[in-house]
């Protein structure tokens, strides 16, 4: 028994669609089929064991010192809902692929379907609830992808994106409710919070947890006044309204209140709250719905009404309150899924979706007008059908609280409700099938494909059997669901379609009748309807917030944002400098400590002075680019001499290879730039920035003295100690580079590779023209590769590469490693490219450096990987030595494998950024060479 | 010894801040590898100064400098690398596409 595959497969099977998918079209449709059947194969030997009683809990430690687990649980609720969710699934799936044209991508469809499946089990099968609201959020992210599936349309692509702003909203509420709710239970598992009902409702943040919990609901289950996503959201193909509104997205909301019921159910604060939105979302979404005149229309606002007739339910807080609530999430989802169905044929095979033209369609498909009017009668609350089974229950109930002052209210409007309901079902199957001719249809409607009704036969095949049987039909699952949702024994209930004259019944029948009545007066009502009732649209008060969002977040980026850099970075430096100041002056010891400091040399001075006037030179040479660029060069050199002193060769090493790849790199670029920067800025802005630049550099010199004359702890002392017996290297810092932190070590190469993959999309295909002349004013010499200097390159070659093989192999232990080995074998073959040209070097080096760097990221992440296998964290290194004849002694350490990833992550870089430049400089060259002979 | 260093970092970084506040690109970026000259020894000389005592492990020694600035600095030199490739790179695409080199992108008046 396997409970977490249940959720997990179709995560997977969602890539394997989408792969299989370029086979052939239908691929998809049986793999995603073939998926689903799989994942019900998993879940089928746990419903024995749930049936009797057992509440099934799969554990994964995740990051235990958070107490944050893998949990997944499947009860009695779990159960319920993983069937419909896999049971509707499929059908939906058959259906689809008849539904589908040949225009729109079936892999892709059924890849988000999986996706959005399997995020929806693992809401409904998660025991940890930051697990579930993870799965919450993944319901939002796939319904946004199946919503806006056609993304040519534009009211998808709006429809997806208020679903999207709606639950997504909704679910970073339901985030701080969860974590107010695991903070008041002290854990985040279902089990104990379940458990502690009591102590939640007494505890202070009672209701500000509530009310963040029930905007999670409510926003997911279109309650009133965020049910305007819903309709919006029917720009989706059918089969996806038919699943998201029936027995999955919008059931997600109502889930949660059945699953947190015994939590947070039985205070005042939950009566009122969930009550009141129930209750007017019932009312107001069935009003609405009898003035519709798109048919999916219709029946996205009768699911809000019903989605508000299931919170009233559960809101009432009664057991029995409750169970009738679950036995309407059961049939509404089977009713409804089959009317969407049944929507999207006629819209199929009628081409409109328009209840002003299509009329009389009964001669045209009398099979799935037949069907339609089932699941319509069912929905209306017609006897022998199961929609009338819930109801009832639902109208008992709501007369429990009439002897309570306003009691009268619950009763009346669930009765108007009910008449509303009736009137629009009338409406679906009279207007549409019958009542006079078509009003000039885009096509000649007949009946879909055999295999397109068959969901919907199966549906409405259900509406009946448990509408004319259901305690031989739904009582097992529906009793063991409720025990779910309670989380003790389940009240008694009679599921009989007769329970003699009671008020209820009597309710029922002033419904039917008062709906038929409705009906019939229906042109008038309409007429009064559109001139009043039809300009209030919460849709335009949500375009209005978010447009005024806009409004504030431009004008945010306006104040802060001047459109100049030159501007920002001064404003930048002031702001910098004042916290400087501020900190300097909270701090009242002396600016020098008590360290004992080292005595200076000569060698020292000198180079400092000679650091100091070049660093000087560059800034007042600036406008002369090549001079400048020259002594920044002698400054990074010097700056490796300075590595040298203090003890730091392995540094040293990297600065001098990064130096020469630096200037080189600059000068290919300096030769499409302009040689001279123009006097620009005004005395007043330069001496300006000489202030700002002087203080920064008074500032960061105050702070360097502060720290160097003051002694410190170090945490240097366990990496020196470990660094040997641990990571069986002696050089340390080598050892913390590819062992105690390789993980930072990964990430820098992946940045340093997304960089150069960055630049290579840059300077892809781009087209520059250099100066013919250098600053001088002198033509470029035409030898532009001097055979003395290519011969000795190519010479140097192999002696360099030897090199930069020695320096990484010996890095463990001395000074070397990949970066440096990497950056010193990418100088050797840039110096092919600069002595021999990028054409003579480019045949012989033929490798594609994106696959070098790919390979070195693969590389070093499996090193990392392959520790898994040993069951030790990731990128834990071993090493042992071996002993080689004449070589001697030689050390193997996997943290080896890692560096040559290191190696070849730099070698791509450096080689793919100035390869291209160089390709960049070859076009300009041709192009002047060109211009010269004409 | 120390002087010498708190003469040099501040140097560095004041050149740094004078050109990345000069308005073409070619200064811009030539200041902001001073300034990475001057953040990668600030960053090193965190572990305060050793002559002398590189920390490569040999019996008998016990006195080593600071691994572990060295380490943050080594990949650090290794990634502004990567950053003034990727500016200098940038302001060739700018100069091109705007038809001057301007850090704003356009001429001032």
């Amino acid at each position: 028994m396997n409970l977490s595959l249940v959720a997990l497969i179709p995560f997977v099977g969602a890539i394997l669609v989408a792969s299989i998918s370029r086979l052939g079209r239908l691929h998809a449709a049986w793999g995603a089929g073939t998926v689903t059947l799989l994942a019900l194969a998993f879940l089928y030997p746990m419903i024995a064991d749930v049936f009797s009683g057992q509440i099934i809990i799969q554990r994964f430690s995740w990051i235990p010192m958070l107490g944050l687990d893998i949990v997944f649980r499947l009860d009695g609720l779990g159960l319920l809902f993983s069937l419909m969710i896999l049971g509707i699934g499929l059908l939906i799936i058959l259906y689809a692929r008849y539904y589908l044209s040949e225009r729109d991508d079936m892999g892709r469809f059924f890849a988000y379907l999986l996706m959005f499946m399997g995020s929806m089990l693992g809401i409904v099968l998660s025991e940890n609830i930051i697990q579930l609201l993870i799965f919450w959020e993944l319901t939002s992210l796939s319904s946004f992808l199946l919503i806006s599936y056609w993304q040519h349309r534009q009211e998808s692509r709006s429809g997806a994106r208020m679903a999207l702003a709606v639950t997504g909203g909704g679910g970073l509420a339901l985030l701080g409710g969860f974590l107010l709710l695991g903070e008041i239970c002290g854990s985040y598992d279902l089990s104990v919070i379940l458990a502690s009902g009591d102590s939640i409702r007494a505890h202070a943040l009672y209701l500000p947890t509530l009310i963040l919990v029930l905007l999670g609901a409510f926003t997911k289950s279109a309650q009133f006044p965020f049910h305007f996503w819903l309709p919006n959201a029917m720009a989706a193909p059918t089969p996806v309204s038919a699943y998201l509104h029936s027995a999955t997205m919008v059931k997600a909301g109502v889930f949660l209140l059945a699953r947190l019921f015994p939590a947070l159910s039985g205070t005042p604060e939950w009566f009122w709250l969930v009550c009141t939105t129930g209750l007017t979302t019932l009312l107001v979404a069935a009003y609405i719905a009898m003035f519709k005149h798109d048919l999916k229309g219709l029946l996205a606002y009768s699911t809000i009404s019903h989605l508000g007739l299931i919170t009233l339910l559960f809101g009432m807080g009664t057991p029995l309150a409750a169970v009738a609530g679950v036995f309407h999430i059961i049939n509404h989802a089977i009713f409804k899924a089959s009317l969407f169905m049944a929507a999207g044929i006629i819209d199929h095979e009628a081409g409109t979706r328009d209840m002003r033209r299509l009329r009389g369609l009964w001669r045209f498909m009398p099979h799935t007008a037949l069907l339609a009017m089932v699941a319509a009668a069912s929905m209306a609350g017609v006897p022998l059908f199961n929609g009338f089974l819930s109801k009832e229950m639902f109208f008992a109930e709501t007369l429990h609280h009439a002897n309570q002052p306003w009691g009268w209210l619950m009763p009346t409007a669930a009765t108007l409700a009910g008449i509303f309901a009736v009137a629009y079902s009338l409406r679906f199957i009279h207007t549409v099938f019958f009542s006079g001719e078509p009003v000039d249809l885009p096509k000649t409607p007949h009946e879909p494909p055999r295999w397109m009704k068959v969901p919907v036969e199966i549906l409405v095949g259900l509406c009946l059997l448990v509408g004319i049987l259901p305690a031989l039909t739904v009582e097992p699952i529906l009793a063991v669901a409720s025990a779910g949702v309670l989380q003790g024994p389940v009240p008694d209930h009679d599921l009989a379609i007769w329970h003699g004259f009671n008020p209820a019944l009597w309710m029922s029948i002033i419904a039917l009748s008062g709906g038929i009545l409705i009906y019939l007066v229906r042109r008038p009502l309409s007429a009064l309807h559109d001139r009043f009732v039809d300009r209030v649209e919460f849709k335009s008060l949500y375009n209005y917030l978010l447009n005024q969002l806009f409004k504030i977040s431009s004008y945010i980026t306006y104040l802060l944002n001047s459109n100049s850099l030159q501007q920002m970075l001064f404003v930048f430096m002031i702001f910098i400098l004042m916290l400087g100041l501020a900190g300097f002056n909270e701090n009242a010891s002396a600016l020098t400590g008590d360290r004992a400091l080292l005595p200076m040399d000569g060698v020292s001075i000198l180079v400092t002075l000679i650091l100091v006037i070049a660093a000087i030179g560059a800034v007042i040479l600036h406008r002369q680019r090549l001079v400048s660029l020259i002594l920044m060069g002698a400054v990074g050199l010097g700056v490796s001499l300075v590595f040298i002193k203090f003890s730091a060769p392995d540094l040293a090493l990297t600065q001098l290879s990064v130096e020469v790849v630096t200037i080189v790199l600059m000068l290919l670029a300096l030769y499409f730039l302009p040689q001279f920067s123009p006097l620009e800025s005004g005395n007043y802005i330069r001496s300006r920035d000489v202030m700002v630049a002087t203080a920064a550099g008074l500032g960061v010199s105050l702070l360097v003295w502060a720290i160097l004359t003051r002694p410190y702890h170090s945490i240097a002392d366990y990496f020196l100690s470990n660094s040997v017996p641990g990571g069986g290297g002696t050089n340390v810092v080598n050892v913390i580079l590819v062992d105690f932190r390789g993980y930072d070590t990964l990430g820098e190469i992946t940045v340093l590779a997304l960089a150069g993959l960055g630049i290579y999309a840059m300077l892809h295909q781009l087209k520059l023209s250099g100066s013919e002349q250098d600053s001088e004013g002198q033509t470029w010499d035409r030898d532009l590769h001097p055979v003395i200097m290519a011969s000795f390159v190519r010479l140097l070659l192999p002696l360099a590469l030897l090199v930069s093989v020695y320096i990484l192999l010996r890095g463990h232990n001395l000074p070397g490693g990949g970066f440096i080995a990497g950056l010193i074998t990418a100088v050797a073959l840039i110096m092919q490219y600069l002595a021999n040209g990028v054409t003579w070097a480019h045949t012989r080096l033929s490798v594609d450096m994106h696959n070098v760097i790919g390979a070195g990221i693969f590389i070093a992440a499996l090193t990392g990987l392959a520790s898994w296998f040993f069951d030790h964290p990731f990128l834990t290194s071993t090493f042992s030595y071996l002993h080689w004849p004449i070589i001697g002694e030689f050390e193997l350490a996997s943290a080896m494998i890692f560096d040559l990833g290191v190696y070849l992550v730099v070698v791509g870089t450096t080689l793919l950024i100035l390869i291209h430049l160089g390709l960049v400089h070859k076009e300009s060259h041709l192009t002047n060479v060109r211009k010269r002979i004409r | 010894m120390e002087a010498l260093v708190t003469i040099l970092i501040g140097t560095l970084t004041a050149c740094g801040v004078y050109l990345a506040l000069r308005g073409r690109t070619f200064p811009v970026v030539l200041g902001l590898t001073f300034l990475s000259y001057a953040v990668n020894l600030f960053l090193l000389v965190m572990g305060r100064l050793t002559v002398g005592k590189p920390p490569i492990i040999v019996d008998g020694i016990t006195e080593y400098a600071d691994p572990l600035p060295q380490a943050l600095v080594l990949t650090a030199i290794v990634i502004s690398f990567a950053m003034t490739a990727f500016v200098i790179v940038l302001s060739l695409k700018a100069h091109l596409e705007m038809g001057n080199d301007h850090v704003d992108g356009k001429h001032k008046p």
